[in-house]
């Protein structure tokens, strides 16, 4: 039976605290988002916020809400998987997705005014009052989790509830989540209960089941990791996500050899020139005619000289 | 989303669109035209000043731009200083992060700009439009310095823009290292354009045979790039530059601004006078046409 955390009267301790979620028993309720919208203030999706006109039905499902964005930082994906037309067969897939509060994280590598931090809890958070909203974090989270929130024109995710963290309570998405598809806790712990899910999945025959982001080999771990029956890729989540800062010392290097070699170009043009230059001033001095070297295109003419 | 050709296909965009094509685009013309004016004050012949002069001249104001436009593009453009210093218990600080394109870059062109408009003031000194007791910031060791300065972080701003995509995870930026390089070459090579067209009556000819040389070697080295990137990375290339990104590409950079371009430089008498300013032309629309391509295609892919 799953232990979930009661609220505590203080604040947590130092130590890294995330999610588990157990796409397993998902029911898709979006309890998780309206809580998460209900504890931060996020408006609902708008015309503005989801580019479409107000409260349209996506088609996609029975997910109405999109994706992750400045104004949703919870969102649970409805994936059917019907492989026969007449839909005799097939399963749903849900997961409740959220920033990854991963130990390596992009966004915070690349963003130039240090408004995205680490917290005590080794949670990441965006700083909504230093943010200038020049986008690098989204195009930086290999996972697409950042976006503008319309409302205060600022980068924004989920901040896995600090304040509440901070006050020793439980996030919001997790104390909602009635089926605790979503876990809250120390990481440590939620990694060895995660482990004795995936072994009593397996045990019960879904031999599919395993955890994405649990353990260091993805961007050193992932505070908010997932189990999952199927690809990454099926979940929107990319099987190798990668830093930013990994395409910066390559990437420098040739644009610094191409530079050398620009410079070294130009300065043989200038100075094949000026001794091309010289030479036909020497030949002038002695009058008749000067073979000329057109500089620095190398064609060779003959060029008549004064007395 | 299963077969997606890379993992950067499951990221977001940063909705990075005209104001940053055309900051990448002046950028690299502004970086170019610092570094081929250092090159011909530093290694040139006297008669090569009068065309170092136009490209500080114009570099200078290009660089205001690129910063006006880094500014307006923030969605909070009050707190572009946010960029530059912080706030550490009420005490303002250096904002620097080395690894982060978008901070060095910012430190970056902002050190160019100064630089370029202190060079900028002395060429204006020199022609008698401002004191010409200001010109000693085109003289002597100073001059010197300046003009090495501007010259290196001409180069850096002509190719950091590359950089700042690649330290992305977008598709495309973030799967070639070779944007920082191909955006160096397209750079000079339009600002090689540039002082063609604005100086070619006034220039010594021997000046602009040298600008023509290094405009038709750095478009080829950039076609040669390209080249690279479309082989090393086809199955992205194919998917992000889909729906007609692909041939406003070829037509647009690959043909109108490189090739054709390199037959005029190499055929001068083609189109009579008209055929340095039309090969210039055409490379700075394609020095155009490739940013916009590179920002655009990959803003959309999903």
């Amino acid at each position: 039976m799953v232990q979930i955390p009661e609220p505590q009267p203080a604040a947590y301790a130092a130590e890294p605290m995330g999610f588990y979620t157990d796409t397993t028993v998902c029911i898709g309720c979006k309890a998780c988002e309206v809580a998460c919208k209900e504890w931060n203030g996020l408006p609902a999706r708008t015309d503005e916020t989801a580019g479409g006109p107000a409260y349209q039905l996506s088609g996609n499902s029975y997910d109405n809400t999109g994706g992750l964005s400045g104004v949703q930082w919870r969102h649970v994906q409805f994936i059917e998987q019907f492989p026969n037309e007449d839909r005799s067969e097939g399963r749903w897939l849900m997961m409740s997705d959220v920033c990854k509060h991963c130990v390596q994280a992009g966004c915070l590598e690349v963003c130039p005014t240090n408004a995205i931090i680490r917290t005590e809890f080794d949670t990441v958070v965006i700083q909504a009052d230093v943010c200038n909203g020049c986008r690098a974090c989204i195009s930086a989270c290999p996972f697409g989790v950042i976006e503008i929130n319309p409302v205060n024109n600022t980068a924004m995710k989920c901040t896995l509830c600090y304040d509440r963290m901070q006050a020793g309570m439980v996030p919001a998405c997790a104390q909602a989540c009635p089926t605790a598809s979503i876990q809250f806790g120390p990481i440590a712990d939620l990694r060895q209960r995660a482990q004795g899910r995936v072994d009593q999945l397996k045990a019960g025959g879904e031999t599919r089941a395993y955890l994405y982001g649990a353990d260091d080999s993805v961007l050193g771990g992932l505070n908010s990791f997932y189990l999952l029956v199927d690809e990454p890729e099926v979940y929107g989540l990319p099987s190798d996500p990668q830093l930013p800062s990994r395409n910066i010392p390559t990437s420098s290097t040739l644009s610094a050899l191409g530079a050398v070699a620009l410079g070294a170009l130009g300065v043989v043009g200038l100075r094949k020139r000026r001794m091309d230059g010289f030479a036909a001033e020497a030949a002038a001095e002695g009058g008749g005619t000067a073979i000329v070297r057109d500089e620095p295109t190398g064609h060779v003419r003959e060029e008549v000289r004064g007395e | 989303m299963n077969n997606a050709p890379s993992p950067t296909f499951f990221t977001e965009s940063p909705e990075w669109g005209w104001f940053i094509v055309v900051y990448f685009f002046l950028g690299g013309i502004a970086g170019g035209l610092a570094f081929l004016g250092a090159l011909l004050d530093l290694f040139g012949r006297q008669e090569d000043r009068r065309t170092s002069r136009i490209a500080h001249l114009i570099a200078a104001p290009l660089v205001v731009i690129c910063l006006l436009l880094l500014v307006v593009d923030l969605n909070r453009p009050e707190r572009f200083w946010r960029m530059m210093f912080r706030l550490d218990d009420d005490v303002l600080q250096i904002m620097f992060k080395y690894w982060s394109p978008i901070s060095f870059g910012a430190w970056g062109v902002g050190i160019f700009g100064l630089v370029a408009s202190l060079l900028f003031v002395g060429v204006l000194a020199e022609t008698g439009t401002l004191p010409r007791g200001l010109a000693f910031l085109r003289r002597g060791g100073l001059g010197t310095v300046l003009t090495a300065i501007s010259g290196l972080l001409g180069l850096f701003t002509a190719g950091y823009t590359g950089i700042l995509l690649a330290s992305t995870n977008r598709p495309l930026w973030a799967d070639t290292t070779l944007l920082g390089l191909l955006f160096l070459l397209s750079g000079v090579s339009a600002a090689a354009a540039v002082l063609m067209l604005v100086g070619h009556r006034r220039a010594h000819p021997g000046t602009v045979r040298w600008l023509g040389w290094m405009d038709t070697t750095s478009s080829l080295l950039e076609l040669a790039v390209l080249a690279i990137i479309a082989l090393t990375v086809w199955s992205v290339v194919q998917e992000v530059l889909d729906g007609g990104w692909g041939i406003l590409l070829i037509v647009g950079t690959i043909l109108l601004g490189i090739l054709i371009p390199v037959v005029l430089h190499w055929r001068p008498r083609l189109l009579g006078s008209l055929t340095v300013p039309s090969a210039a032309l055409l490379v700075i629309a394609g020095s155009f046409v490739l940013r916009t391509v590179v920002v655009l295609a990959s803003e959309r892919a999903t």
